[in-house]
């Protein structure tokens, strides 16, 4: 399977999120292309994002670091990036590399929206 | 000779093709259900690895991919041909420490962390290296070990 992109803008209590759903496998064939999302989104000046990752059915090193750049990218503006993900298999791959640590993980989009720390 | 060996050029849409492979000859071998994920995601990361550093070297020849069916256990080895300290076809200026072509910093950490997440997935792993290439061995025990073990 692919990777899916749709983006869609929602306000939260702490301004305008950009919420990007990613669905299919995320690996290192389909990864340059959420990087290209991510980039655009943060040229084009959307600099608070929830990535929603309910849809993905692989994940590998190769999206996570993709993941990082973008949070890279949106700190620089003092943006954020959010995670939503309640599979076990893919929540698994962050807490080996720490990344849990880095990545504020949340269970809905709604939660993520509203997360304004 | 092992169950299944699979040879592919190191493009980046193969890896998909050998995680398919890796995890459909991992279950007719008996490993667990519940493992199979952990398999599709190893055999992916040494891929990538692999793929990355062929195509950092402009390597042609392909990745190979071994997948073995023994008495207790199913193995997979990924081999990449990015020749190795010692071989004596490194550049001039090559130190031997890492490999060639391995300065980037960005791929550096992305090839770290794939081995990083295969050394957090999998228990019994290793890494051959040699003067024609580097293996990544990794082996889960198959049902019929687990339950003799029981």
């Amino acid at each position: 399977m692919d990777l899916s992109l749709s983006t869609r803008n929602v306000s939260g209590p702490g301004g305008d999120r950009t919420v990007v759903e990613v669905g299919g496998e995320i690996d290192v064939y389909t990864a340059p292309k959420l990087r290209e999302q991510l980039v655009e989104l943060v040229n084009d000046g959307s600099y608070h994002l929830v990535v929603d990752m309910e849809g993905v059915d692989f994940l590998d090193s190769t999206g996570l670091g993709v993941l990082v750049g973008g949070l890279k990218r949106v700190r620089a503006h003092e943006g954020s990036l959010r995670l939503v993900c309640n599979q076990e298999r893919i929540l698994k791959i962050f807490r080996i590399t720490v990344l849990t640590k880095v990545f504020p993980i949340h269970t809905t989009v709604d939660e993520a929206v509203a997360a304004t720390d | 000779m092992p169950t299944v060996e699979l040879r592919f050029s190191a493009q980046p849409e193969h890896v998909r093709t050998a995680r398919l492979v890796a995890a459909a000859v991992a279950r007719r071998a008996g490993v667990d259900e519940a493992v199979l994920d952990e398999v599709r995601l190893a055999v992916g990361e040494a891929c990538s690895r692999a793929v990355g550093l062929h195509r950092s070297h402009d390597i042609t020849a392909p990745v190979t991919v071994l997948l073995n069916e023994e008495e207790k256990a199913f193995s997979i080895e990924v081999g990449d041909q990015v020749p190795g300290p010692g071989s004596g076809s490194l550049p001039p200026g090559a130190t031997g420490a890492g490999r060639v072509g391995e300065a980037d910093a960005e791929a550096d950490s992305e090839d770290d962390m794939g081995l990083a997440v295969i050394s957090g997935l999998v228990d019994d792993m290793e890494v051959r290296s040699g003067a024609d290439g580097e293996v990544i061995r990794m082996t889960w025990p198959t049902m019929s070990a687990t339950t003799a073990l029981s």
